[in-house]
């Protein structure tokens, strides 16, 4: 069936069977590849991405439930940033990829797109957090490299809180 | 993993699934936030021909007080419990249950009719809707009818509701007295191993996965209601249980868990 999203600021329509996944979709239909699919049973939150500007898990939203929706995937997050004045840092990024940069919060980087989409919608809810409660606003997010000190680190950076 | 085949229709209002549902019979489903059903179709464990998407009736999305209860809409999703008022105001152990679900992402989809419907005895909003006497509003072709919590769970994921009924509403009592809900379970997002829901003042005492079905503690309702301490009265907490066994734990072990979560949340609450 036909179905319709805006991704990025990009309308997109595909003909998609319904059992499509919002993340095979993204990546196959759409290109944008971005977005990694890691444990498939929505525990890791490597397939994050923004639905209507909060964070779901993708490998557990079918394409057609997001049909008429925004998403925002890793690709479009600096554009966001961009057009709300919000962008920072030499490479014009989102706050929150500039703090994962400046504070080195990734170590071999798949859960990365995931982390920083969980993270951004995270603050949008939780503006000024306290540092659990940064873990448990990110405890849906898994680090294989257990490298969550420096995630955290740079949540809490982008917050403005260290 | 990719689910088995199916046709997708989307139901505008609940009338419109209802009628859905008479139209596909048995092979259908409802589909709400899909943070249940969509896993299972997954692992091929469920199998729908149709699935119906209720989850776009914004009629079906709503939390409001009156009349001594609060009314929830079925496709009211987690997140927008938790972070309620006028939840908070009137039934702050619902928000705070709702808040301990799976992680963030889960509760952006997961939906409060979702969850009921589903029956997953592990399961906390469920439980905690259990504990605070709530009511279940149902419609099917012949109209709605009122479930009690306390008969709507039959076993594992399943519940009085019929093939062609929809849960519309929830209604949870307000102005009830102190509660604690006790979560106890190993990892960041799991099930709860054992968990335990006190409201009221320990009138309702739920039980999280030791049984079939999200249970009451009944035999420890009532030696509170006739007098016993806390810990007496927590100690018949898993009296008519039959917990099941995993990974986790054994019977034992989650008979002992009940016990013990029982009187910490009945202290907590500060029911002597």
């Amino acid at each position: 069936m036909d179905v319709s999203m805006n991704v990025n600021g990009q309308s997109q329509s595909h003909d998609v069977e319904p059992r499509t996944l919002l993340v095979h979709h993204i990546r196959e239909n759409v290109g944008l590849t971005g977005t990694n699919i890691g444990c498939d049973t929505s525990s890791c939150g490597a397939c994050t991405v923004h639905l209507n500007g909060q964070s779901v898990k993708s490998c557990t939203v079918l394409a057609v439930q997001a049909s008429d929706s925004d998403i925002t995937t890793i690709e479009g997050l600096a554009a966001t940033a961009q057009a709300d004045g919000s962008a920072i840092g030499e490479q014009n990024w989102h706050p929150m990829q500039e703090a994962f940069q400046q504070c080195h919060a990734l170590q071999c980087g798949y859960c990365t797109p995931g982390m920083v989409m969980a993270a951004t919608s995270f603050l949008q809810e939780n503006p000024n957090p306290t540092e659990d409660e940064v873990r448990q606003g990110l405890e849906g997010n898994l680090c294989r490299c257990t490298g969550y000190h420096n995630i955290v680190k740079a949540v809490m950076s982008a917050a403005g809180g260290a | 993993m990719i689910p088995a085949a199916f046709d997708y229709k989307v139901a505008e209002s609940a009338e419109q699934a209802i009628a859905l549902l008479g139209e596909y019979g048995d092979e259908a489903k409802l589909l709400a936030g899909g943070h249940s059903l969509i896993p299972m179709m997954k692992f091929r464990l469920a199998a729908p021909a149709v699935l119906i998407d209720i989850a776009r009736i914004s009629d079906l999305s709503y939390i409001r007080e009156a009349d001594g209860h609060l009314a929830i809409g079925a496709m009211t999703k987690h997140i927008e419990v938790e972070t309620s008022d006028v939840v908070a105001q009137h039934a702050p152990m619902l928000a705070h249950v709702a808040a301990l679900v799976g992680d963030p992402a889960v509760r952006h989809r997961g939906t409060l009719g979702g969850t009921l419907a589903h029956s997953d005895p592990a399961s906390d909003l469920p439980a905690a809707v259990l504990a605070l006497g709530g009511t279940i509003i149902a419609h099917g072709p012949n109209g709605a009818r009122e479930i009690a919590a306390n008969e709507f769970f039959t076993g594992y994921f399943e519940s009085v509701l019929a093939a062609d009924e929809i849960i519309t509403e929830v209604q949870i009592p307000t102005g009830t007295g102190a509660w604690n809900y006790q979560k106890f379970n190993r990892r960041a997002q799991d099930w709860s191993i054992v968990g335990v829901g006190v409201a009221d003042g320990g009138k309702g005492i739920s039980l999280v996965n030791m049984g079939s079905t999200p249970i009451r503690a009944t035999a420890a309702e009532e030696a509170l209601a006739s007098g016993a301490s806390a810990a007496d009265a927590a100690a018949l907490a898993a009296q008519g249980t039959t917990p099941p066994e995993d990974s986790n734990a054994d019977a034992a072990y989650r008979t002992h868990l009940a016990t013990v979560l029982t009187r910490r949340a009945l202290e907590a609450a500060g029911v002597a």
